[in-house]
């Protein structure tokens, strides 16, 4: 089989991944490879947690035609597509500004930022477009805060990232637009030398460890990654419970609710749903699979988070169950670096949003909200809401 | 009593042992990688240090056999 990208429901994942109990099973890459497609939860940790796997693009082989590795290096200081040690050497630089501490820490100005974001929602009146007002512009001010960058920009750098997620660009066009993307953080470190701020892009800047480029790799890294998936959870996240209003219920009216529902909906909305993708630098044997060196594998994040030999029930939503434990982060050493900020951000966002309008409600039909297939992060493009 | 160890060279900062068991986990000021504020686990944190085990992401964290 190839990579199924087709779903048949807006809110699981496509049927094709669960028609083989098997955790691991051949896959045709786009490119012709015969690789493994890993559907099993604890398989697709195995693979995650194993340094025998390689996350180097040019050892890599595309889900899709349009998705083939570009040539060349991945762009300094770029540690998502770098093994250890040199990722190690990034990472280690960032991971004391997303300690549990220092992301609990900005729970009161996230707050602020969503009462305000709320009240813009009020102001204008239903119906509002909930990505344009709410999902997107709660996580792009507070990484725009974190990392030193002008929310100001934000147009284009969202722009920028919405063409560096959309399936059907060409490499030729997302090599332009990670260019775009670096150029402009790199112009924006260059500002920090001479105007060092209270920000993450000056931190890295005062290390004394990095080269502007590398600084410009890790800033890209981190301002895409720090308002994309974020804004689809919260957008995509209020579209499940609105439909699931018992589950909706819950969410709004017991706040004990809330840290629980939060990995619920990363659980089953799995919106990292094109790969992760690994290749074998020596033979491996998964779940009684031969792995042989060169073999990609791709890890499905949407079917690990529903096997249901991890999961009773895995498709209904139930924000009751113990969820965690899911791959939405991913595993192993490039578990999301930016997740405690991520919960912190959902476990305020969802509350303060039901909280105010106690009756949302979608403002469109809901075959007429435009979900996300054409993009490598999953969501919706747009949620009318009144309420 | 249950023991358990960190090893800061494969920590990876992910923050899950002190998400989930931060009576037995924490994460240093400057490099925000494990440290333990308690080498024996006291009976009321083993259920959550056992979740903490399984779900750190890079392996740093294991349970020391007496």
């Amino acid at each position: 089989m190839s990579y199924p990208m087709t779903r048949q429901r807006r809110f699981d994942p496509p049927d094709e991944l669960f028609d083989d109990p098997a955790p691991v099973r051949p896959l045709t890459f786009a490119d012709g490879h015969q690789g493994w497609l890993v559907t099993g939860h604890a398989a697709g940790r195995a693979v995650l947690a194993d340094p025998r796997f390689s996350t180097v693009p040019r050892r890599l082989h595309p889900l899709l035609a349009s998705r083939r590795v570009p040539e060349g290096e991945v762009p300094p200081g770029f540690f998502l597509r770098m093994d250890a040690p040199e990722h190690t050497h990034y990472r280690r630089l960032l991971t004391g500004q997303f300690t549990v501490r220092r992301m609990n820490q900005l729970r009161a100005r996230i707050e602020e930022i969503t009462a305000a974001r709320l009240d813009d929602m009020e102001r204008a009146g239903p119906p509002v477009d909930l990505v344009r007002t709410f999902a997107l512009p709660i996580p792009s001010l507070v990484i725009c805060e974190l990392l030193g960058v002008p929310y100001d920009d934000r147009e284009q750098f969202q722009r920028d990232t919405t063409e560096l997620l959309r399936l059907a660009n060409s490499p030729e066009q997302l090599t332009a637009k990670v260019g775009d993307l670096i150029t402009y953080v790199y112009t924006l470190v260059a500002r920090k030398r001479a105007e060092p701020g209270h920000d993450m892009l000056t931190g890295l800047v005062d290390s004394g460890e990095l080269s502007d480029d590398e600084i410009a790799g890790m800033g890209f890294l981190l301002l895409v990654a720090g308002h994309e998936t974020t804004a689809n959870m919260l957008a995509l996240g209020t579209f499940a419970l609105l439909q699931h209003p018992e589950q909706l219920a819950l969410v709004r009216d017991d706040p004990s609710v809330i840290d629980n529902a939060v990995e619920e909906l990363l659980r089953y909305l799995s919106i990292i749903h094109f790969g992760a993708t690994r290749a074998a630098v020596e033979d491996v044997t998964i779940e009684g699979t031969l792995i042989k060196a060169g073999d990609c594998v791709a890890v499905s994040i949407p079917a690990a988070n529903r096997d249901p030999a991890r999961y009773a029930d895995p498709a209904v939503l139930d924000v009751r169950r113990p969820a965690g434990g899911h791959l939405s982060f991913g595993h192993g050493i490039h578990q999301c670096l930016g997740q405690q900020l991520a919960r912190i951000e959902m476990r305020v966002a969802y509350p303060a949003l039901l909280g105010r309008f106690p009756a949302l409600r979608l403002a469109v039909p809901v075959d007429a909200v435009p979900m996300r297939s054409d993009m490598s992060i999953y969501g919706v493009h747009a949620l009318e809401v009144a309420w | 009593m249950v023991k358990v160890k960190a090893d800061r060279d494969v920590c990876i900062g992910a923050g899950m042992c002190v998400l989930t068991a931060p009576l037995v986990f924490d994460q240093d000021e400057e490099e925000g990688l494990v440290v333990l504020t308690s080498a024996e686990v006291p009976p009321e944190a083993e259920e959550a240090v056992s979740r903490a085990l399984t779900l750190c992401p890079s392996g740093a964290i294991t349970r020391v056999d007496p």
